[in-house]
């Protein structure tokens, strides 16, 4: 079994899903619509016994120049132990308030967390998701960060960094050298 | 050394032994801080990669011991804090919880360029210093710093421990 094979045969399945599937260093990447994902993975994983998600994440491809690149990409790394071959799937989606694609967590209760990090950083909704919250930026973080519009330096300061900084004030009164009236500074 | 007999015994400066009493004439001030100077208790706590220079720093070779430096697993039994890595925003509330609960006296040393000035991360999720947030005592610069490098920042602690004057009272 070849990767190459594999490709073909979902792109006799899924005709319209599929744009163009590129070979790079010997890998074999598809690029693909979102809506059917599911049901491509699970034809894959059925089918093809590519039992294993090596990697689920994203791109924002605001600056990226490609035929059939869209604003966000969402990128499945399957690889089937059994027959050591592996295909590479991007997911196309479109720019728009609230950018979605389906989860394929029924498929791979792994996706859990990296699809988690795929919204955190992205802003990528997964339809279906269990429990889609942040996973690396505090819950109540606002933005994106690899989104190409969010500002190195952040766009807002965190809330619970500035109150960080309210209660080291507050707590300055009781350090050792302030509760002497300010005789010493330990600053 | 001084001389023996009856005359008092200078085993440092400023500090006397009486001989044949087992008792040392000394300003609290100095004993104290002799005291605290040779028993400098950092909490075991590492934040990124220069937490591996402080492990060396602390292992065979470099051995913190020898200057009564012992890591401790509890920051209730530290007064010293080293900040070795680089501290992330949602990492900052706990690292200054950790301080928190340190008694007094305790000290800071901020170890490396991260916790000295924010480093190369000057991004939206990195602390720009550690003294946006904590009282640091000693800087140490590097990127890891050389444990050599944290042992002289050690040895820059204890020179300002040992300046230190009437840290031990509220009426002093």
């Amino acid at each position: 079994m070849e990767s190459i094979l594999i490709a073909e045969d979902l792109r006799n399945n899924f005709p319209n899903a599929i744009f163009e599937t590129q070979i790079h260093r010997g890998q074999f990447s598809s690029i693909v619509a979102p809506e059917p994902i599911v049901e491509m993975c699970r034809f894959l994983k059925e089918d093809y016994k590519m039992n294993h998600l090596n990697c689920l994440t994203g791109v924002d491809n605001l600056s990226r120049k490609g035929k059939h690149f869209e604003r966000f990409e969402v990128i499945y790394q399957l690889y089937s132990i059994e027959y050591r071959v592996g295909l590479r799937l991007k997911a196309q989606i479109k720019d728009s308030e609230d950018p979605s694609i389906d989860s394929i967590t029924s498929l791979w209760t792994g996706a859990d967390w990296l699809e988690r990090e795929t919204f955190d950083l992205l802003g990528i909704t997964f339809n279906e998701h269990p429990n889609l919250k942040r996973i690396l930026t505090p819950e109540d973080w606002e933005g994106h960060p690899l989104q190409k519009t969010y500002k190195l330096k952040g766009n807002t300061e965190w809330n619970g960094f500035t109150k960080l900084k309210e209660k080291v004030k507050q707590l300055k009164q009781f350090d050792f050298y302030s509760a002497q009236e300010g005789t010493h500074s330990n600053d | 050394m001084g001389k023996m007999n009856n005359d008092l015994m200078q085993i440092e400066d400023g500090i006397k032994f009486i001989p044949g009493a087992s008792a040392l004439v000394a300003p609290l001030n100095k004993i104290i801080n002799w005291g605290r100077a040779g028993s400098i208790w950092p909490a075991t706590f590492g934040l990124a990669c220069c937490a591996i220079e402080m492990m060396v720093a602390g292992a065979a070779t470099n051995d913190l011991d020898r200057f009564g430096i012992i890591f401790r697993a509890s920051p209730r039994q530290a007064d010293c804090l080293i900040l070795a890595g680089t501290i992330t925003k949602k990492m900052a509330p706990v690292v200054r919880r950790v301080y928190d609960q340190m008694p007094e006296p305790r000290y800071v040393l901020a170890m490396g360029s991260c916790a000295c000035t924010g480093g190369v991360f000057d991004t939206y999720a990195v602390v720009q210093g550690a003294d946006e947030f904590l009282p640091v005592d000693v800087y140490i610069p590097g990127c890891p710093p050389r444990p050599e490098a944290l042992l002289e920042g050690l040895i820059k602690l204890q020179e300002k421990i040992m300046q230190e004057q009437g840290r031990w009272s509220q009426f002093s």
